[in-house]
């Protein structure tokens, strides 16, 4: 065996010593210091973040494909890769406030190594050329994540929370395996490369129920409807820093490893057999979780229905197959990070200060706490869509992505997709109203938030003013796209 | 980037965010708000002088001043600018009501974030008439909707909520009409072989939409920006919106920002879609029309004063779209003159409706009489601004609306000779009975409102206006006569865009 061809893992290493470091530090370093193992955890992670971001920008991000065909890499992948360590760092640094207070005493140190490995698994699942290594990261990427939803121990809706989770984690993935095998069963094989070979100018029903099974395995994990029934109520009981990871950086994840499985293994039926079941799942999505989203009174429920809509926009970039869509949804999900992330970064600062998650508490918010307002008000407009903020641009490049591929088809869809962002508008809009129309004294009072909530707060405001109007991140992901050696099964 | 001169029209209104968001007191927000829009209107008169000496020296380019620079790479999407007459009399437009606007709100209440939200608004505005390139275009259109939102939810009066919603969702939901067809005209914007463009321009130059992509496309946005024009039957947000909204929020909205929808239709729809914009435009004839005559009508039995001006402001912009949708020049000079005459003529009327609101707390003319005796100036302004509005000789009404039924009825005639139907003859005439339906409900509210015995013994005590009211009135007046009196310099500043390279486009 060529060990050599470990370095081309070199971000799985990096963050698999970052994950060795913490849990080191966690068992072995004096209960006194243990305060700082946030700081030390991020720290580390922006070191690994940074490291990607040099190998970039030195150029060695080089496709290649290592044992025996089983792992891939290349720099889009390492581009998403590098999204998603953007997205943690961010989410660790608003979960310090919650992992030093008392409740999480004992526990500490699970967050973060828990949190460690499901990235872990994420990068698995990305880079996974044969489906055992998929269902490897699939699995560590799901089950520790049930863990951490428990982690507010003394709350029973955590507990039931992660009961939720954890069976339909498993009941997807065994709807996965089963989908799985019969593809087996079809081709022979488990390497994405032969099954693509093998599916060209095949259709029979068992192909249709294979798609359909994995499609739906990876819905539960995208929670697209109608597999999203556990979205809500995981959203809801889960500490609110587990959810803000849940909500961006797990779905977004999933959400590129869904591309890479339609495009590199089912890409052949694309037309035959995939196409109209996406386009069913996208419609049913935005505008399920739209509709569901109006009536949500808990902060926490409400996002969940609004990001099971914002998945169903992440779907419009897979369903493009080509490069502009893939750039599209890369950028969408890098946006995406930085919308969620603010609004949970206020809604977090307001439940650790006095416990408040309806949206009724937040009548005034203005004259109470006019930052914190405003960090939410931008957040609203950015997930909405309106210009100058990131979101319309994110919004408005997977649009044109989607039509890109050109059918009379793609243009209902997104046409569908608009309209529904003006549902959105609407219940994003309600918030606006709760906290700047609303005449009512505020039952949240004036509060300081802590330094580290402050700063996530800082750096993803500040994404959401510049993501969009420096053209630079979009540019730079559409020519990574349109190099990648995922071109290929892109059809023209 | 900074040589030219256009990027300035949205550098200053940048300038002047920063600098009340930076203002601690309010006479340094008012400063920073009356300096801006002096600056601008400063800035739009230079170009005009400057637009006005380049063609009368020859140049023949559509569009002048024009320079853009690379921003989205790998979608050709630039930040391009570019003026032509009708923009430059937009731009003049725009400085004119927002500087008036700034007065009108004088005594607001948090000044500071009701003064941000209404430039962030004026960005959009000003970005939208010097944008050449879709893309841009349509960034500042949504830049300049969505502050609407909090200023009429915080600062606005009755049924704010739900009319702020109600404005906000159906323009919004206009732009996503439109949004999508921005989109096709950007697949379609090029000829096989050359490199797609959002540039108008060389999307007009190329012509390359095909046609059964143009019927698709075309209604996409023309109703798009329509929901912003007022078209019925998209025009229920405006009566609410402009009720509840505060005084310069009306007065940039019916004043400013309704004419982006007409100014887009002509400039998107009908400059890209030639093609079917002659073949559709029966449909939205049929739409407009309507408008101008059920704007009118419902304007008559409305007792609010603020309700007959909005419905006021559906037929008079219905009219914009109708005169634009008659595709010859005479009519598309009116519908721009139009634009014009009823952007300031309406601006007026908020202003003076909001001044009277602020004095008395009613807006219903049957609580009110005899102002004439007690509001002296403010009356006679009133009557100033509904006689510009009923096409009083003199002032801009007549001007615009004579030139638009005059280029109708031409256009009608022509359609009726050439043997190609009287529909265009037939609504031509419906809408030129708006005229004296307009009559009838100016009148009626002078009579009401101004004229007769005093209604309410307190309103004896109120005082005539202040300095600051009296001088954003003026302005508008002056504004108004000049273009009744001069209309000769407006049409011709808005003919030089009808250049011979716009009637091959447009087939005319």
């Amino acid at each position: 065996m060529d060990y050599s061809q470990f370095l081309a893992m070199k971000q799985e290493i990096a963050l698999l010593v970052v994950f060795l470091l913490v849990f080191l530090y966690d068992t072995f370093m004096p209960k006194s210091t243990q305060k700082a193992l946030p700081a030390f955890s991020i720290i580390l992670m922006l070191l690994a973040t940074a490291a990607g971001f040099c190998s970039h920008c030195l150029g060695s991000d080089t496709t290649v494909v290592a044992f025996a065909g089983m792992y891939e890499t290349s720099a889009v992948i390492a581009a998403i890769k590098g999204i998603l360590n953007i997205g943690v760092v961010i989410v660790l640094l608003q979960s310090i406030k919650w992992a030093n207070g008392e409740s999480m005493l004992m526990r500490r140190g699970e967050f973060y190594e828990l949190l460690l490995v499901t990235l872990f698994g994420m990068y698995l699942m990305i880079s996974a050329r044969h489906f055992l290594v998929f269902i490897i990261g699939l699995e560590s990427a799901s089950l520790p994540l049930a863990a951490m939803v428990a982690l507010d121990k003394n709350r029973y809706e955590s507990h039931e929370a992660a009961v939720k989770y954890i069976l339909t984690a498993v009941f997807s993935s065994a709807v996965f395996m089963m989908g799985l095998s019969f593809v087996y069963g079809l081709t022979g094989s488990l390497y994405f490369e032969n099954i693509y070979f093998a599916l060209t100018n095949q259709l029979n029903m068992l192909l249709v129920i294979a798609i359909a099974f994995v499609i739906s395995g990876i819905g539960f994990k995208l929670s697209l409807v109608p597999f999203h029934l556990w979205t809500a109520d995981v959203y809801q009981g889960a500490p609110t820093s587990v959810t803000s990871y849940l909500s961006v950086i797990s779905k977004g994840a999933a959400a590129f490893a869904f591309l890479v499985i339609l495009a590199q293994v089912f890409g052949p039926v694309y037309s035959k057999v995939w196409e109209w079941m996406l386009y069913a799942l996208i419609i049913l999505t935005i505008t399920v979780g739209n509709l569901f989203a109006i009536r949500q009174r808990n902060m926490k429920r409400f996002l969940a229905f609004s990001s099971v809509s914002q998945a169903g926009y992440i779907m419009l970039g897979v369903i493009a197959m080509n490069a502009m869509g893939m750039a599209a949804m890369m950028y969408y999900i890098l946006v995406y990070i930085f919308s969620n992330l603010a609004a949970f970064g206020v809604i977090g600062a307001i439940e650790n200060a006095t416990g408040k998650v309806s949206m009724d508490d937040y009548r005034g918010l203005y004259k109470t706490n006019p930052r914190l307002s405003v960090a939410m008000m931008l957040a609203m407009f950015s997930l909405a869509g309106i210009p100058p903020f990131a979101g319309f641009f994110s919004k408005f490049f997977i649009f044109t992505g989607a039509i890109n591929q050109g059918s009379v088809a793609i243009y209902v869809l997104v046409l569908i997709a608009l309209i529904n962002t003006i549902i959105s508008l609407y219940y994003y809009l309600l918030v606006v109203k709760a906290m700047f129309i609303s005449e009512e004294e505020c039952v949240i009072g004036w509060f300081r938030s802590s330094f580290s909530e402050r700063l996530g707060l800082w750096i993803t405001v500040g994404g959401i003013l510049l993501l969009g109007l420096v053209s630079c991140v979009y540019s730079s992901l559409l020519n990574l796209a349109e190099v990648s050696p995922m071109n290929m099964y892109f059809m023209s | 980037m900074f040589s030219n001169i256009l990027i300035y029209f949205v550098i200053i209104p940048l300038l002047m965010l920063a600098g009340t968001g930076l203002c601690r007191g309010v006479r340094g927000i008012r400063a920073v708000a009356v300096t801006g829009s002096i600056a601008l209107i400063a800035l739009s008169v230079y170009l005009l002088v400057d637009y006005i000496g380049l063609r009368a020296a020859g140049d023949s380019a559509p569009m002048l001043y024009t320079d853009s620079w690379m921003w989205f790479e790998p979608l050709n999407i630039h930040l391009a600018v570019g003026v032509d007459g009708i923009s430059i009399a937009m731009l003049l437009l725009s400085s004119i009501i927002l500087f008036t606007g700034s007065f009108a709100s004088w005594n607001i209440p948090q000044p500071k974030e009701f003064f941000l939200w209404l430039i962030l608004l004026s960005t959009g505005v000003f970005g939208f008439f010097i944008s050449i390139d879709l893309f841009t275009m349509f960034m500042f259109y949504e830049v300049a909707l969505i502050p609407m939102y909090l200023l009429i939810g915080v600062w606005g009066s009755g049924r704010k909520n739900y009319s702020a919603m109600k404005l906000t969702l159906m323009l919004m939901g206009g732009s996503a009409f439109l949004m999508l067809g921005l989109i096709g005209i950007y697949y379609h914007s090029a000829p096989a072989g050359h490199e797609l463009t959002w540039n108008l321009l060389e999307i007009a130059a190329y012509d390359a939409v095909p046609h059964g992509w143009q019927s698709f496309l075309f209604p996409m946005t023309f109703v798009g920006f329509g929901v912003l024009g007022a078209m019925f039957p998209f025009h229920t947000w405006s009566p609410d919106g402009h009720a509840s909204a505060p005084t310069a929020v009306s007065m940039l909205h019916a004043g400013v920002l309704m004419k982006l929808g007409g100014y887009g239709c002509f400039r998107v729809a009908i400059y890209l879609m030639p093609w079917a914009a002659q073949e559709l435009a029966w449909i939205f004839l049929i739409l407009t029309g309507t408008s101008v005559v059920y704007g009118a009508f419902c304007a008559c039995v409305k007792t609010d004063l603020k309700y007959i001006n909005a419905y006021s402001s559906v037929s008079h912009c219905g009219l914009v779209l109708f005169a634009i949708l008659m595709l010859n020049t005479t009519a598309m000079t009116g519908a721009i003159m139009q634009m014009l005459s009823h952007g300031l003529m309406t601006a007026l009327f908020f202003a003076l409706i909001g001044m009277i609101y602020g004095r008395t707390h009613t807006r219903e003319i049957t609580q009110m009489g005899g102002m004439m005796q007690i509001l002296p100036y403010l009356s006679v302004c009133y009557v100033i601004a509904g006689f510009a509005s009923l096409g009083l000789p003199g002032l801009s009404g007549f001007v615009a609306e004579m030139t638009i039924f005059v280029g109708s009825f031409q256009a009608g005639m022509a359609d009726y000779l050439g043997g190609e139907g009287s529909l265009r003859l037939v609504f031509t005439i419906i809408a030129c009975c708006s005229i004296v339906i307009t009559a009838v409900y100016i009148l009626r509210v002078v009579g009401k409102l101004l004229l007769g015995p005093v209604y309410d013994d307190h309103h004896r005590s109120l005082t005539d206006a202040t300095w600051w009211e009296r001088l954003s009135t003026a302005t508008l007046i002056i504004a108004v006569a000049a273009i009744g009196c001069f209309p000769n310099f407006f049409s011709n500043l808005i003919k030089t865009t009808f250049t011979p390279e716009i009637f091959t486009v447009l087939g005319m």
